[in-house]
C-alpha cells in the first residue's frame, strides 16, 4: 500500500510527463491556449491512460513477455514475443480510444460535445503511449503498482497543461517580444516551470 | 495516370517536398510537431543523430507504404491502419538498432517505441501522403526526417558542448580552461534546457521569417 503511494505520488511530481520526459509535447503547446479546452484534453488524458495501461500490463504479463504464454502449455515457456509489444500496445490504444469515444457518444451527449473533439488525438499523444512503454521497461510487481502509475501520470499531465493554460491566458496582456510570441515563449515557460518542478526531485513517502 | 505528362524525377514541386522542410518549413520549428523525442534524446550527439536517422527512415517509408495504398483506406479506420504501419516499421528499426548499436538502442529506451506516436510521421501522412503519388510523398518522408533531424543535432550539439565539454563523446574544452575555473554548466543536461534551447531556436528563425511571427 505504501509503496503504491509512493509510487502514485512519485509519477505526479517527480517523474511528471511533460516537465521530466516531455511526453504529450505536440497536443500540450496546441491545447494549452486557454483553461477550458486544456481541462477537457487533461481530463479524457487521465481517462484513457487509466484505462489503457492496466490493459497493456495484463496483456505484457500473460501473452508478450518472455515466459509468459506458459500458462498455456508449459512447451511455449520459452516463446518471447515482446517484439510485437509496440504493434499491440497501439493496437489496444487506439482501438479503447475509438471505444471510449463510440461509448461516451452514446449515452453522455453532453461530455461528447465537451470531450469529443480531443479523444481522436490522444490515441496519437505520446503520453499514453510511454505510459504503457514505461510500465514495459520498468516492469511493476504486480496491476495495482501499474494502475498507481497511470493514473498519477495522467493526473500529472493534467496538472501541467492547466498550468500552461493559465499562464498562457494571463501572457495575453504582456508585452513579449514579436518572434517570440505564441510558440516560443510556450517552450521557454514550459522549461522554467521544469525548474520549478525539480524541487520535488528525491521526494520519498 | 497515363494521360498526365510524366514528371522527372526531381522535379522542382518534389524538390521543394524535400528541401522545403530544411529551412522555411521545418516541422519542429513552424509547424511545432513532433517535439516529444525531440527534446528527451538530445543531451547527447550520438543518441540524437540516431534517432533522427531511424525517424528519417520511417517517415520516409511509411509516406511511400502509405501513398501507396491511400485508395485502398477507408477513411474511418484510416488513423488505426497508419499507426499499424508505423508501428510494423517502427519494430524493424528497434531490432535493427538492438543488433547492431545495442548502447545507443539502451540510452534511447522508450524513446524508439515513442517513434510511433511521433506527430510529424502523423501528420506527413494525413496531410501529404494520403493526398499524393508515392514518389513524392517518398521525398518528402525524407525531407521532413532530415528537417527534424537537423533541429535535433543542433540543439544536442550546445546541450552536449555546453553540459559535458564534449562533442560525439570526445572531450573539446582543452583542459587549461577547466584549470582556470571553467566549469561545464550541468543545467544543460537536464530536460528544462532542451525546452528554452528550442524555445531560442524558435525565436531566430521567426526573428528571420516574419510572416511566421503570431499577432
Amino acid at each position: 500500500m505504501e509503496n503504491i503511494l509512493n509510487l502514485f505520488v512519485k509519477s505526479i511530481f517527480v517523474e511528471n510527463m511533460v516537465f521530466a520526459f516531455f511526453f504529450g509535447m505536440c497536443s500540450y503547446i496546441a491545447v494549452s491556449k486557454t483553461v477550458k479546452t486544456a481541462m477537457g484534453l487533461g481530463l479524457a488524458v487521465i481517462f484513457v491512460m487509466t484505462v489503457t495501461v492496466p490493459v497493456n500490463y495484463l496483456l505484457n504479463e500473460y501473452v508478450l513477455e518472455r515466459g509468459a504464454l506458459s500458462w498455456v502449455s508449459p512447451s511455449m515457456a520459452e516463446v518471447d514475443l515482446s517484439f510485437l509489444s509496440f504493434i499491440v500496445f497501439i493496437a489496444v490504444i487506439a482501438s479503447i480510444v475509438q471505444l471510449v469515444e463510440m461509448i461516451v457518444e452514446k449515452f453522455a451527449p453532453g461530455l461528447y460535445s465537451s470531450l469529443g473533439i480531443f479523444l481522436p488525438l490522444i490515441a496519437v499523444n505520446c503520453a499514453i503511449m510511454g505510459g504503457s512503454l514505461f510500465m514495459q521497461e520498468r516492469a511493476y510487481a504486480h496491476i495495482g503498482e501499474a494502475t498507481a502509475f497511470a493514473v498519477g501520470s495522467g493526473i500529472g499531465w493534467w496538472l501541467a497543461i492547466i498550468g500552461m493554460a493559465a499562464i498562457r491566458e494571463k501572457l495575453t496582456y504582456s508585452n513579449i517580444p514579436k518572434p517570440l510570441k505564441g510558440v516560443g515563449i510556450t517552450f521557454i515557460i514550459t522549461g522554467l516551470m521544469g525548474i520549478a518542478f525539480m524541487i520535488f526531485l528525491g521526494i520519498q513517502l | 495516370m497515363s494521360t498526365k505528362e510524366k514528371e522527372p524525377l526531381f522535379s522542382a514541386k518534389n524538390m521543394n517536398a524535400l528541401l522545403g522542410p530544411l529551412g522555411r518549413n521545418n516541422p519542429i520549428l513552424v509547424q511545432v510537431l513532433g517535439i516529444c523525442s525531440a527534446l528527451a534524446v538530445t543531451a547527447k550527439l550520438k543518441p540524437a543523430f540516431v534517432m533522427a536517422l531511424s525517424v528519417t527512415v520511417v517517415t520516409a517509408f511509411a509516406n511511400l507504404l502509405i501513398s501507396l495504398m491511400r485508395r485502398g483506406i477507408p477513411s474511418r479506420i484510416r488513423i488505426i491502419v497508419q499507426l499499424v504501419v508505423v508501428a510494423a516499421l517502427v519494430i524493424l528499426v528497434d531490432q535493427v538498432l538492438k543488433a547492431f548499436v545495442y548502447d545507443i538502442s539502451k540510452q534511447l529506451s522508450v524513446f524508439v517505441g515513442l517513434i510511433i506516436t511521433n506527430c510529424i510521421i502523423m501528420g506527413r501522412l494525413e496531410a501529404f501522403a494520403m493526398g499524393n503519388r508515392p514518389w513524392p510523398s517518398f521525398l518528402d518522408g525524407i525531407g521532413n526526417g532530415l528537417g527534424y533531424g537537423l533541429i535535433l543535432l543542433v540543439v544536442a550539439f550546445f546541450r552536449e558542448l555546453l553540459g559535458s565539454g564534449t562533442l560525439w563523446g570526445y572531450p573539446v574544452v582543452p583542459q587549461w580552461c577547466y584549470d582556470h575555473g571553467y566549469a561545464n554548466n550541468g543545467l544543460m543536461i537536464l530536460p528544462p534546457m532542451a525546452l528554452i534551447t528550442v524555445g531560442i531556436i524558435i525565436w531566430i528563425h521567426r526573428s528571420r521569417n516574419k510572416d511566421l511571427q503570431e499577432k
